[in-house]
């Protein structure tokens, strides 16, 4: 009996290729989507439409894009560094928020009267100490006793929620909130200021995307991520310290995680809450992974994604159409998108031919 | 390769035509009817408008003064906007704002510091932020708006102890937060007084709405062997657990929704259009002025449901007694003396709290125990 499909995998796809195989996956998934709204009895044709007005139509939604662009961005970045290891960070929820944690320490100790540019310079300080703390502890398990990183830094995420929920209905409870578990606004110095109507963290990211580029593709340290994350055992052979490697590699994931925590509490929520990273560590692990690891791919589809979110935002209220529905496109886009990897990393063979040796 | 995809160009194109055909029209519908409404009123919901509970009891507020106030007002809204952060409610004010929005509805305690750094940032000054149940509010364009609820938990605390046998009644609830707290303290002292031994337990469950969670609470406290339960929480899951248990009665809030047939006995709920209706006339006729409204029995915003047959007449005449008495003004829900379950005073003999008294409530009154979750 023959195997009517066959899987094999592929060698090396060449670009172009590639490039087929997602378009055909990206104009699948609108297809898809079209129908699946014209099922819910909406308009399919219209709802695109408004869902890019929706993101792009005015200059305030292109700032609300650009704001919503910004955490992912940044965590998308950390996340890469960790993947370009094959070190699965999926803590960056968890680091976002102690980072959010570290920037809140200092915002809700230090004096009003303190200048801006320092108490926003010792924020982001404790914000990266504080993310990159929190990646340390699952790397120098991983790198010593070789523990399972993805189990790990997942854990560390509730652990540094509930820590936060702890202090929100806690020790750091605003005492003039009638007993509303919040934790008191900051001060106006410990808010980052805006440029172009949106938060400076727009720079900083643009920064970031320079940074990861050049580390990554240009410095001794980033190519023996890359080796490592390649093969632990080629790494060995050239005598790499590989302990150090995984450690210094999470340390700037967690780092560049600890900012957004620390740009989200003090230019968006302007205070430290349980919900502060809002699933951007989760989602910025697929804008990582559809990025293909590359710093600056990475941006655009982090951007489209931000845009995708607003405008769903949009379309909810000018057609009044449920939350979810925006919800549907996303998912298709990503299940056909990310579906087609398959197709570039394995090869299908129909029916009854003669594999070709 | 390239055969499949120009096939699916063609189909993608083909749909497109087929997509325009179906939706033309409906846009052209809108602006057909001559005059621009006056009100464009944005909601930010916490839920979705069907949740049987909180948000709707919104939401028909908000239609039913769309109706009453014919073709000046419009509708827009967002559902489920996190409570949790400020970028969340932020975020949907500015949307319903850049749709046109001139009066924005916050309908969540937790919206309240990023309505007010709206209000007040200069950049909104002819939007008006009506924030329900916050205490912040400036002179010009930003409002609170809540109501006398202790009056309706009063009496749905009358009716639950009339039916519970053994005078365990079981109240999950939100936050071990003033509001809250208010009515667990006012239902307590409604059930004393048709039975001065009723004993209520709560549960705090750490969130506004999560039907699973409220469910699971129910259950807990009709193991623990609640009678009645009554709930501080949007859905109606409390409601589910007791017709699941099938012998347990149980009380709606925040909308008039019986999801448990015959065992349902009242609800206590927001009757939201008496508030909308004046505000958005007022801000139409430029009479509006920002004010912490507190409405009431007697101006229809706080309410409750018809009372069921499984409640005893004598109770029943008692409950319609009191209503009319708190309608005229001549009943207090916190008239003294009240104690807190550990000891200390909350009213004194003689005493009545006026509304700083209520709102300053951070503990359960005698008869009540609380866990948290």
């Amino acid at each position: 009996m023959h195997n009517l499909i066959k899987i094999t995998k592929r060698a090396d796809m060449k670009r172009s290729q590639e490039a087929i195989i997602y378009t055909v996956a990206i104009l699948l998934s609108i297809v898809c989507a079209g129908l699946v709204l014209l099922v819910l009895g909406l308009d399919p044709v219209n709802i695109f439409r408004s869902i890019v007005e929706g993101a792009l139509g005015t200059e305030m939604r292109i700032q609300q894009t650009l704001t919503k662009a910004i955490p992912l961005l940044i965590t998308s970045l950390g996340i890469i560094v960790a993947f370009k290891m094959n070190f699965w960070n999926i803590g960056a929820e968890g680091q976002i928020t102690m980072g959010a944690f570290g920037a809140a320490l200092v915002a809700l100790h230090v004096p009003e009267t303190m200048p801006l540019p320092l108490v926003l310079l010792m924020m982001f300080v404790t914000a990266v100490i504080c993310g990159a703390v929190w990646a340390f502890i699952p790397a120098i398990f991983k790198a010593k006793l070789g523990t399972n990183e993805t189990i790990f830094t997942l854990m560390m995420n509730y652990v540094a929620i509930k820590f936060v929920t702890y202090l929100q209905y806690g020790p750091w409870i605003d005492p003039n909130g009638s007993g509303f578990p919040r934790i008191a606004q900051f001060n106006s110095n410990c808010i980052l200021p805006k440029l172009f109507g949106v938060n400076v963290g727009w720079i900083f990211a643009l920064v970031c995307v320079v940074f990861v580029y050049f580390f990554m593709n240009h410095t001794k340290k980033g190519y023996e991520i890359t080796v490592v994350g390649q093969s632990v055992e080629t790494a060995r052979y050239a005598g790499m310290n590989i302990s150090r490697i995984i450690i210094i590699a999470m340390l700037i994931s967690g780092g560049l995680c600890g900012t957004v925590g620390m740009i989200q509490a003090s230019a968006v929520e302007k205070t430290l809450v349980a919900g502060i990273a809002n699933g951007y560590g989760f989602t910025a692990i697929i804008t990582a992974w559809l990025s293909k690891l590359n710093p600056i791919i990475c941006a655009f589809v982090c951007l489209a994604f931000a845009a995708l979110l607003q405008g769903g935002t949009y379309i909810q209220i000018s057609l009044g159409v449920s939350s979810a529905v925006a919800g549907v496109v996303q998912g298709l886009i990503l299940f056909f998108v990310l579906g087609s990897e398959f197709f570039i990393r394995y090869k299908l063979s129909f029916g009854h031919k003669k594999e070709v040796a | 390769m390239k055969k499949t995809l120009a096939i699916l160009l063609v189909l993608v194109l083909g749909m497109t035509v087929l997509f325009t055909g179906c939706g033309s029209g409906s846009d052209e519908a809108a602006g057909g009817d001559g005059t621009e409404p006056t009100l464009k009123v944005g909601y930010i919901f916490i839920g979705a408008i069907n949740d049987g509970g909180f948000t709707q009891s919104m939401y028909e507020g908000a239609m039913k003064a769309e109706e009453e106030l014919g073709g000046q007002i419009e509708t827009k809204y967002i559902e489920n906007v996190s409570d949790g952060d400020i970028s969340a409610s932020t975020d949907a004010a500015m949307n319903l704002i850049d749709q046109g929005c001139n009066v924005i509805v916050g309908c969540s305690y937790g919206y309240m510091d990023a309505l007010e750094a709206l209000a007040n940032s200069g950049d909104y000054d002819d939007v008006t932020f009506l924030h329900f149940s916050g205490n912040k509010m400036n002179d010009t364009n930003f409002d609170n708006w809540f109501g006398s609820m202790e009056q309706a938990r009063y009496l749905t605390g009358m009716a639950a102890a009339s039916v519970a046998k053994n005078g365990v009644l079981g109240y999950v609830a939100a936050h071990p937060y003033t509001e809250v707290q208010i009515g667990i303290n006012a239902f307590t002292l409604g059930a004393q007084a048709v039975n001065p031994d009723v004993e209520v337990k709560v549960v705090y469950i750490g969130t506004w709405g999560d039907a699973e969670i409220e469910k699971t609470a129910a259950e807990q406290l009709i193991q623990a062997g609640a009678e009645v339960v009554c709930y501080h929480a949007d859905s109606t899951a409390t409601q589910v657990a007791a017709a699941e248990a099938g012998d347990v009665y149980a009380i709606g809030w925040n909308y008039p929704q019986n999801d448990c047939g015959d065992l349902y006995l009242t609800a206590a709920y927001w009757n939201t259009a008496a508030y909308f209706i004046p505000t958005f006339q007022s801000i139409m006729d430029g009479t509006f002025k920002p004010q912490s409204y507190y409405g009431t029995m007697a101006d229809g915003l706080i309410a409750i449901d018809e009372l069921s047959d499984a409640i005893p007449d004598d109770v029943k005449a008692k409950i319609e007694d009191t209503k009319a008495k708190m309608e005229a003004g001549e009943f207090e829900v916190f008239t003294g003396p009240i104690k807190y379950n550990d000891g200390s005073v909350l009213c004194e003999e003689g005493q009545t709290l006026d509304r700083a008294g209520i709102w300053s409530i951070n503990k359960e009154v005698e008869g009540v125990t609380a866990i948290s979750k």
